[in-house]
């Protein structure tokens, strides 16, 4: 569906997306990673066919997006980061508008709008006017636009930055359905649950470089262990007991508040922790997320 | 373009009450001065508001042009972003910068006329000359949107870029193009920006038309051609600009 072989963009002198490789495959559900400024939204820019490469190749749907722009993108659906909505028109008339630019007729979207409304559950507020719609609803909205021209792929661009929970899950259930229907599916988060939930494959960028590719459960498996502990002592003493226990687990990570233990059992590096005659404060063993293997593979520091 | 529908109340407002105020003010009530003491000569050998009406109505479909082009381009790629929404779909830069002038030609077909209209039941005008002068007053609109649109298309998030244009550029266009008086009366040097001025032109030819003001046959190839001219430069300037600002 999507190639991207040694795809690169550069603004000037600033390289955002620097050569990478990867493939979607029809029906998958694929994820972007990675910390702000990684080139996520530059890679799905371009997966967008609006912003053309430097160099490289990019093949969407078999078609060159810096030469068929227009072609490509009526069989997409793009969720930008921050909602687009008209504001002065009403939320039936978005969608319909919308889908008059995609040269759909205004028989098909009378029923399409009255569809979306329903599956956005804003079928209420069809007559509101969208700049009177909470956060959540906008959203919606701007999903529910995204999908009047049906897309066979379909992206978004941190879709649910700055939702509340129960927002949250209603469009992730949306999202699932979609993907049951056979959509293509493409998402940038930093949301490593949602990337955990939703993703069958992802890539985790950083530096405009893919760092890692895999499914969740497989990234998890090559970058971090089964089980993590975590303990904490205080933070003055923290780095001093790490001598003592350096060579537990797979591998430890002193932070300035705890010491983390990678390994395959969480519980069995404890109890030889107490062995030691050391007494943590506090101790957790959880199993591997997502996120160990992004912190891991991107870096503690802040990215601004 | 359904954007207009809902301000078209105030489009129609405006439209109709500022010809009405300006022929008050100006055409009648400094017309009744001007005329009173050039010993009823008027201006150009014509009535002042004769005089006056070809300015009045090419300015005001270039103003109309303005408010069309500027706002909408600014509100597309600044305020709502909305241009980005409509460029992630089959309707390229290009088919933007054309809808923006349509939607711009639409109102200033309608406004203008409503113009005229009123012009002609101040008898600012003749019911023969309206579609030539009509015309006129498009073509001028039309030219001027297009330098508008590029020139918008610049206008950054935080900048004073169209504060800065409509101070420094359209200001002293209305002021100098010779809409209330003669261009030759003004000094030699401020007369050069009238010359740039597509209003001028437009002025000049609209006159021309109305009753007869004297000009070269040449000097009325020349102002049809700086029309056309400001459209083509405009559009060169859009055209680009457009595609640049959407697939940054």
């Amino acid at each position: 569906m999507i190639k991207a072989t040694d795809l690169t963009k550069s603004y000037g002198d600033f390289i955002a997306v620097d050569g990478i490789n990867f493939e979607i495959r029809r029906g998958e559900s694929f994820g972007l990673l990675g910390p702000n400024g990684a080139g996520k939204s530059t890679t799905m820019k371009m997966i967008a066919s609006v912003s053309q490469r430097t160099s490289g190749g990019l093949e969407i749907l078999g078609l060159d997006p810096n030469k068929r722009g227009p072609e490509i993108r009526a069989h997409l659906g793009v969720v930008p980061q921050q909602d687009n909505l008209d504001r002065e028109l009403t939320v039936s008339e978005n969608l319909y508008v919308y889908g008059r630019y995609f040269g759909l007729s205004r028989k098909f979207l009378k029923t399409k709008v009255q569809d979306l409304l329903e599956f956005a559950q804003l079928a209420d507020k069809a007559k509101s006017k969208s700049e009177e719609l909470s956060g959540g609803m906008k959203r919606r909205l701007t999903i529910a636009r995204a999908l009047v021209n049906e897309p066979e792929i379909f992206m978004l661009d941190e879709p649910t930055t700055g939702l509340d929970p129960q927002a949250r899950h209603i469009l992730w259930d949306r999202l699932f359905r979609l993907k049951e229907q056979g959509v293509t599916l493409v998402i940038t988060t930093h949301y490593m649950d949602e990337a955990e939930q939703l993703c069958d494959r992802l890539i985790v960028m950083d530096k405009g470089k893919i760092m890692a590719e895999g499914s969740p459960a497989e990234l998890i498996r090559s970058y971090s262990s089964r089980e993590v502990l975590e303990v904490r002592f205080g933070s003055s003493k923290n780095a001093e007991v790490a001598e003592q226990i350096r060579g537990l687990g797979d591998r430890i990570e002193v932070l300035p508040d705890r010491i983390l233990v990678y390994a395959e059992d969480g519980e069995a590096e404890l109890a030889k922790i107490h062995k030691l005659g050391l007494e943590p404060l506090t101790s957790l063993v959880r199993r591997s997320s997502l996120e160990d293997v992004f912190l891991r593979l991107t870096g503690r520091t802040l990215v601004e | 373009m359904r954007h207009m529908r809902k301000w078209a109340t105030a489009i129609l407002i405006f439209g109709i009450g500022n010809p009405i105020l300006y022929l008050f003010s100006i055409g009648l009530g400094i017309g009744a001065l001007v005329d009173a003491n050039s010993g009823g000569a008027g201006v150009d050998g014509v009535p002042y508001l004769t005089f006056l009406a070809p300015a009045l109505l090419a300015s005001a479909a270039i103003q109309g042009a303005q408010d069309e082009t500027v706002f909408p381009v600014m509100q597309g790629f600044i305020w709502d972003k909305g241009f980005f929404a409509v460029n992630s779909t089959p309707v390229s830069s290009r088919d933007i910068v054309h809808g923006v002038l349509t939607a711009a030609l639409i109102r200033t077909l309608i406004t203008t006329a409503i113009y005229e209209l009123v012009l002609l039941g101040f008898g600012g005008i003749t019911l023969a000359n309206m579609l030539p002068m009509y015309v006129t007053a498009i073509l001028a609109a039309m030219a001027y949107s297009c330098v508008m649109v590029g020139m918008a298309g610049y206008a950054s998030e935080n900048g004073s870029f169209m504060e800065v244009v409509q101070r420094l550029i359209i200001f002293p266009m209305f002021m100098f193009s010779g809409t209330f008086y003669p261009i030759e009366t003004t000094p030699i040097y401020l007369q050069w920006f009238g010359w740039i001025s597509p209003l001028w032109h437009a002025t000049d030819l609209s006159r021309a038309i109305s009753y007869g003001h004297s000009i070269e046959p040449w000097v009325l190839v020349v102002h049809i051609a700086y029309l056309a001219l400001w459209a083509v430069v405009g559009l060169a300037i859009a055209y680009p600009k457009f595609a640049k600002r959407l697939s940054a």
